[in-house]
């Protein structure tokens, strides 16, 4: 095997947590104070390792993808090699030349012209003036604002500013690729050209780092990926077997909750949980749930307060605590004593996503007796997709709907 | 799939850097052409909505004039000597405006462009020296502005003992000496600003208070002798005389006035490269 073009060895990236944000100056003075007063200062911030003692290194010509959870390190992963921040130990060595694309549009300027962004853009990216000059018409052709060219990019709708931004990096030409989550912004038809962009520079026989969160594309993309878990590398191989790892292990997510003793239970002397669950119907192992799946909520709960109206209500949060939906059970007199709830969520609804659960208990439904946050989460999984897309699939639902498309005639077009 | 691409044998070492640090000047000149780009940008978005354009340049500092020939002349009657208070305002402006100038888009390099420093990597020293670079068109133009002036009061008469002299051909060297002082300046600002926000506003003050150490206002003569050394121990000083000496024979530069200056402008932008080094490459972890 030839020399690798990417080397990574131990490297390690450390936050104080207390240091995030600037400090301020006073904070430093009474600080040093204290210290002065031959006091103790306050017990020092704690440490985050972001990346923990990561190696790896990639041939020339690989597209390696690099995936994991929020917070896995991956961020932190790019930005040093990008040579945006600095590791605290270890070192990467690149043989070639850079381009990383964490971002499209970096240093766009609004008041400047289509034509004046390229060339400032493509500086900013790392290329030279003749360089940009010999492929401009290329990049005008691939964003498609040749009219708009010479216009303010501020007037452009944001398809077309995310076209020319994207057009710029795409035709980088670095022997080192890095990009992040692009895909991510932008209709589907501009990830399909952003993803078809990325096929042809892969087959071009460049290297690229590739991190995402969509498992179809690196798939797709990817020969070989790398899972990083709270910092570490955790498996490094095949992207099949990387993904299934990715999917099964390293699990956050709280599928069954049980409380058998009342004083540890969620709630208050009048009503407290006993057991909350979500089973999918389908019977699959909790680690990798398809959308497909019908889910239903059991929730088992003590009431003590004689002659109660209670009734329970649902709240599903995505991850990023984006509100799905409320649903409520009808309220009915409710004797001292346990109870069971059951909702059932219907299959191809639920996005393929990290969702949260909030339960509530509501007496005469407008006193709320308990409310527990986050008191299961759970993950459901794309099994499998029809067709050549790959992007994410937008939205925090995602409900099959009935749809019917028909011939209505042929003469439109042989007139 | 073709064969794999390794063109250059460019290699780029990526590891924690502690202690001294070497500014890479050959990246720099590397990335020239963005230095270029930044400046043009900075030139062509600054007065892109603005009615008057560019001839805010010139009114800017013609304004200045009048305010100051009105309130410090008129009002607080502080003698400008023998030289017309009109062409004695212009002049330490040139200077002192530039200073001015490439001290504040310095010491704001990279609180403004956090959100591109955050994304992509270049030297970030580009962006301080292409405001370096832009301030200086708008110097030419005072200049010209001042010519103009010049010229006017030329034709009407100018006093005695006002003109020109052959040091002007010098000016250029005062420039750089300006250019250096103010991106010392600015860059040790712009490294404390990056740790402690408290100096993004020290910085604007810090300025205001300057202006009234510095002889652009009163002509150096002016204070009274046991305040005099502390007037010339600014930096700032001897550039504004030597505007002054250079163009309408009014400063009194003086050699070891200027050796010290110039060595304090030395100090400052070396020690200032080195603050700028040490918190330019972890700056984005304190956003």
């Amino acid at each position: 095997m030839s020399r690798p073009i990417i080397e990574v060895s131990n490297l390690s990236k450390v936050y104080r947590l207390g240091e995030v944000g600037a400090s301020s100056l006073r904070e430093e003075f009474s600080e040093f104070w204290l210290r002065l007063r031959g006091q103790a200062t306050p017990p020092s911030e704690s440490e985050f390792w972001a990346l923990h003692d990561v190696s790896f290194t990639v041939q020339p010509g690989e597209v390696v993808g690099i995936i994991g959870r929020n917070g896995a390190g991956k961020s932190t992963l790019l930005k040093i090699l990008s040579r945006i921040t600095e590791p605290t130990s270890g070192r990467a060595v690149m043989r070639g030349r850079v381009a990383s694309l964490l971002e499209v549009g970096t240093g766009f300027h609004p008041d400047l012209s289509g034509r004046d962004n390229i060339f400032l853009n493509g500086a900013i990216l790392g290329m030279t003036r003749a360089e940009i000059r010999g492929k401009f018409d290329e990049i005008v052709a691939f964003a498609e604002v040749d009219k708009f060219i010479d216009t303010p990019v501020k007037r452009y709708s944001s398809g077309m500013y995310v076209r020319l931004a994207f057009a710029v990096a795409a035709h980088l030409e670095p022997e080192i690729l890095i990009v992040d989550e692009v895909l991510s912004v932008g209709d589907a038809s501009f990830q399909r050209k952003c993803l078809g962009k990325m096929g042809t520079v892969a087959k071009g026989g460049r290297t690229i780092l590739f991190v995402s969160h969509n498992l179809a594309a690196v798939k797709s993309l990817c020969t070989r990926a790398i899972l990083l878990n709270s910092g570490r590398l955790a498996i490094e191989g095949k992207t099949d077997a990387v993904a299934r790892e990715y999917l099964h292990g390293g699990e956050k997510t709280i599928w069954e909750a049980s409380w058998p003793d009342r004083r540890t239970a969620p709630g208050n002397e009048s009503v407290w949980l006993q057991r909350v669950s979500v089973v999918p119907e389908s019977g699959d192992d909790p680690a990798h749930v398809s959308i497909a799946s019908p889910l239903k909520i059991m929730i088992e709960f003590a009431n003590s307060v004689p002659g109660a109206v209670l009734n329970l209500s649902l709240v599903l949060n995505t991850e990023e605590d984006l509100c799905v939906l409320n649903t409520c059970s009808a309220a009915r007199a409710t004797p001292k004593g346990s109870h069971q709830a059951e909702c059932r969520i219907p299959g191809n609804f639920l996005n393929d996503e990290s969702y949260s659960l909030r339960l509530l208990i509501v007496q005469d439904t407008s006193r709320v007796l308990l409310d527990v946050d986050r008191v299961l989460t759970f993950e459901l999984h794309e099994t499998g997709r029809q067709g050549n897309w790959f992007g994410k699939w937008v939205g925090v639902v995602r409900p099959e709907f009935p749809w019917t498309t028909r011939l209505m005639d042929t003469a439109t077009i042989n007139s | 799939m073709s064969a794999p691409i390794i063109e250059s044998e460019t290699e780029i070492v990526i590891a924690p850097t502690s202690g001294w640090r070497a500014f890479a000047w050959k990246e720099i000149w590397a990335y020239r052409d963005l230095l270029w780009l930044l400046v043009w940008r900075d030139f062509a978005s600054r007065y892109k909505q603005t009615v008057l354009g560019p001839l805010w340049f010139i009114v800017q500092p013609l304004l200045t004039t009048v305010v100051f020939t009105i309130v410090f002349g008129k009002f607080a009657g502080i003698s400008t000597s023998a030289t017309p208070p009109v062409l004695f305002y212009m002049c330490g402006l040139l200077g002192w405006n530039y200073f001015a100038q490439t001290f504040q888009s310095t010491s704001s390099t990279l609180v403004n462009n956090a959100g591109m420093f955050g994304k992509v990597y270049f030297p970030r020293l580009v962006v301080p020296l292409s405001g370096v670079v832009s301030n200086l068109a708008t110097l030419a133009i005072q200049g010209t502005t001042f010519a103009a002036i010049y010229a006017a009061y030329y034709f009407i008469g100018l006093p005695a003992g006002t003109s020109l002299r052959w040091e002007v051909v010098l000016l250029p060297l005062v420039v750089l000496q300006i250019a250096a002082l103010s991106l010392g300046v600015g860059l040790w600002l712009a490294a404390l600003t990056a740790r402690y926000r408290d100096f993004a506003v020290l910085a604007g003050f810090m300025l205001q208070l300057w202006l009234y150490g510095t002889p652009v206002i009163f002509p150096l003569q002016a204070v009274p002798e046991g305040w005099r050394m502390a007037v010339l121990i600014n930096p700032m000083t001897m550039p504004v005389e030597c505007f002054k000496y250079a163009l309408l024979s009014a400063g009194s530069p003086t050699a070891p006035s200027i050796a010290l200056s110039g060595g304090m402008t030395a100090v400052f932008l070396f020690t200032g490269l080195v603050a700028f080094k040490r918190v330019e490459s972890t700056f984005v972890d304190t956003l």
